[in-house]
């Protein structure tokens, strides 16, 4: 069945370029509630890919539909330009790994990292037992596939583990025979089902570091799903992030954290939250947040509401100066060290205005304190009454011309 | 764990009610097998002794094993429980699979439909069945005894209850691998559900060896007589009851069941457990 199409990629021992993933407007929904709204997405070859979300985004499903464990309503997955909706999961030539690790419970780790080889070069009559003692090309098959596990686990640095069942496993070591056993049938693309959330707080960032260097040395697609934004960020070549069924954005984590196209984007994206004031376009075509004037250019028209964001690190307190500033009293002081966030009550503002504030600077800002902080107009996101980004020119003419 | 707080005449309280119900549990048990070891006229007298007078150990168990084919019956025994208990785990598991794991039209109906059918005594249909083995002229055969039971509602039920607490990443796992879904049932669900099997496949056993009821409607033929029809023979045989030969029948039939349980003691409790805490 499928041992076949695995037979050319994996004898051959070249590294094809394979594992391109697209997806045309995928939609699904589970009764009325429509989980995925017309999802589209190239995903290239060997991309570390993560799609970001809240729980109930509809991420995972979006996942399982790919992986063919789940039927979407509309639209189609192909893999290499080939439409891969008629497959069964095995068929695809996929691997995925699941939150709960999901490994055979009554099987030692070496039966499990078999088990897709298995599946896949044994008809039935060679699993069953005994059949290696008759027949001498299973007794080779079976040799190849010990020693294919054999490999992966020692990629993954557990062959000392590969006798044992799964119940005495820790979770870190659960987790990598559950790579293992995805690894050894070398799929085009590898899913994850958020992987990591099982682990506790240390072992996850461990992990993170190896799956991204396992990525770099097999070199293949991998679609990772997860609501840890840390995850997303340290990890991948692009990001989706995604909100009640829509894919907002697609881009590389810079880009999705300095330069997201949507409010809700940049709220779910950064910690501490990027700070949103309210704020109206002004007939001159300028922004007034809460008394600030911020000379941007946008093409909404005057009296429009928009919402004014701007992270952490991009405010800055200061005593006197021209640029616009909203002025408030520190609520709370949170030191953590290498930073030092700054909690702002601003009359106006729907929440406090969190600054950060660097340590090295002699003066740190104490509870009570009024303290203004600069809103510089460059690095400040528009958004309009839909959530939208709005292109927002910082107009240095216009701003010189005020100075004279 | 709350005994501990107990006073000291409070526990003794509690070992004394404790064991008076297992000396009554057990008493018959034990008086049968002392009866099998005693003399007609010793059995049927008016003084109680424990401890048999007259030893007649070996005159009743060689009337047990050669007045009737005692073995035969036996065999038959475990010919009919374990061929019965096979073929119920064969349609139990796939259908506790579907009920418990798969998305169908009319999966609700289904259960209900098994729900519906756990509420209905034996004895019931019992005559229906009978006529259909009639026409099918099926009566006195193996097969009459085996079939009306290869479908156990309750061992479906209990098997997908068991199922349902199955990760269902653990199936999806097994997909992806490429296990087909009859592979997912024998190779993944039975091995994680061993506990269930082995407290279903006890109620079976237990159950169908011991059935008095089917065997002797459908059964005339003594070659086919399963071990509590042929402890029946020494009941109002042409010389009357012989009670030491009955006695000593009645405790081989039950021996195989005493030994598998001894053997596989903790299993067994094992199993038990497991069904009080799903039911």
């Amino acid at each position: 069945m499928s041992g076949a199409a695995t037979g050319p990629l994996t004898g051959s021992g070249a590294r094809l370029r394979r594992g391109a993933v697209s997806l045309q407007s995928i939609s699904k929904s589970f009764g009325a509630q429509n989980v995925l709204k017309q999802i589209s997405l190239d995903i290239a070859s060997g991309e570390f890919l993560t799609i970001l979300g809240p729980s109930g985004c509809g991420k995972s499903t979006l996942l399982r539909i790919i992986a063919g464990l789940e039927t979407q309503d509309w639209g189609t997955v192909s893999i290499d330009g080939q439409v891969v909706d008629h497959l069964r999961p095995a068929a695809r030539i996929i691997a995925m790994v699941f939150q709960s690790y999901a490994l055979y419970p009554h099987l030692s780790v070496l039966d499990n990292i078999s088990m897709p080889l298995r599946l896949s070069r044994l008809n039935m009559l060679q699993r069953l037992p005994g059949a290696r003692y008759l027949h001498p090309g299973t007794r080779r098959a079976e040799g190849e596939i010990k020693e294919a596990a054999r490999a992966v686990a020692g990629i993954l640095r557990i062959e000392e583990l590969l006798a044992r069942k799964p119940r005495q496993l820790s979770g870190g070591q659960k987790q990598r025979v559950a790579l293992g056993r995805a690894m050894v049938r070398e799929p085009r693309v590898f899913l994850m089902d958020e992987p990591l959330s099982n682990l506790d707080a240390e072992l996850r960032v461990h992990m993170r570091a190896e799956i991204a260097q396992l990525h770099r040395r097999l070199a293949t697609t991998f679609i990772y799903v997860t609501h840890d934004q840390a995850e997303a960020m340290t990890m991948s070549d692009r990001i989706v992030v995604m909100m009640e069924g829509t894919a907002l954005q697609v881009a590389p984590p810079k880009e999705i954290y300095e330069n997201p196209n949507d409010l809700s984007v940049a709220r779910f994206v950064g910690s501490p939250a990027i700070n949103v004031l309210p704020g109206t376009i002004e007939s001159d075509g300028s922004i007034d947040v809460l008394g600030a004037r911020l000379r941007l250019r946008t093409t909404l028209p005057a009296g429009a509401r928009v919402d004014i964001a701007a992270r952490p690190h991009v405010l800055s307190a200061t005593a006197h100066t021209d640029a616009p500033t909203v002025t408030g009293r520190v609520v709370h002081v949170e030191n953590l060290g290498a930073d030092i966030f700054v909690h702002v009550g601003v009359e106006g503002a729907p929440a406090p205005v969190v600054m950060r504030h660097d340590p090295a600077l002699a003066l740190t800002p104490s509870l009570g304190d009024q303290l203004t902080m600069v809103l510089p107009p460059a690095r400040v996101l528009v958004f309009d009454d839909r959530g939208r980004r709005v292109s927002a020119s910082s107009d240095a003419s216009v701003e010189q011309h005020a100075h004279v | 764990m709350t005994g501990n707080r107990l006073g000291p005449f409070a526990r003794i309280l509690r070992h004394v009610v404790l064991m008076t119900l297992a000396v009554v549990i057990v008493a018959p048990f034990v008086w049968m097998v002392l009866c099998s070891f005693k003399t007609q006229s010793e059995i049927l007298s008016a003084e109680i002794r424990i401890i048999p007078h007259t030893w007649a150990a070996v005159e009743n168990y060689t009337a047990a094993l050669t007045r009737v084919p005692m073995l035969r019956f036996l065999l038959n025994g475990v010919i009919v429980t374990l061929v019965i208990f096979l073929l119920q785990v064969l349609v139990n598991l796939p259908a506790a699979y579907a009920l418990a794991k798969l998305r169908f039209r009319g999966r609700s109906a289904f259960l209900g439909l098994v729900l519906l059918c756990l509420l209905i005594p034996v004895h019931a249909t019992a005559i229906p069945t009978y006529i259909m083995f009639y026409k099918a002229g099926l009566l006195n055969t193996y097969a009459s005894l085996i079939l009306p039971f290869t479908i156990s509602v309750f061992g479906i039920f209990l098997m997908r209850q068991f199922f349902m607490t199955v990760p269902d990443d653990l199936i999806d796992a097994a997909r992806v691998d490429g296990m087909s879904e009859i592979g997912i049932v024998w190779r993944v669900m039975l091995p994680t559900a061993v506990p269930a099997l082995v407290a279903f496949g006890i109620f079976s056993v237990v159950a169908h060896w011991n059935d008095y009821f089917w065997p002797l409607i459908v059964v005339a033929d003594q070659a086919l007589y399963t071990p509590p029809l042929g402890v029946a023979f020494f009941r109002l045989n042409d010389q009357g009851t012989s009670y030491g030969p009955l006695m000593a029948a009645a405790t081989i039939s039950i021996a195989p069941l005493v030994i598998a349980f001894l053997l596989a003691q903790r299993r067994f409790i094992e199993g038990i457990t497991l069904t009080g805490m799903k039911a």
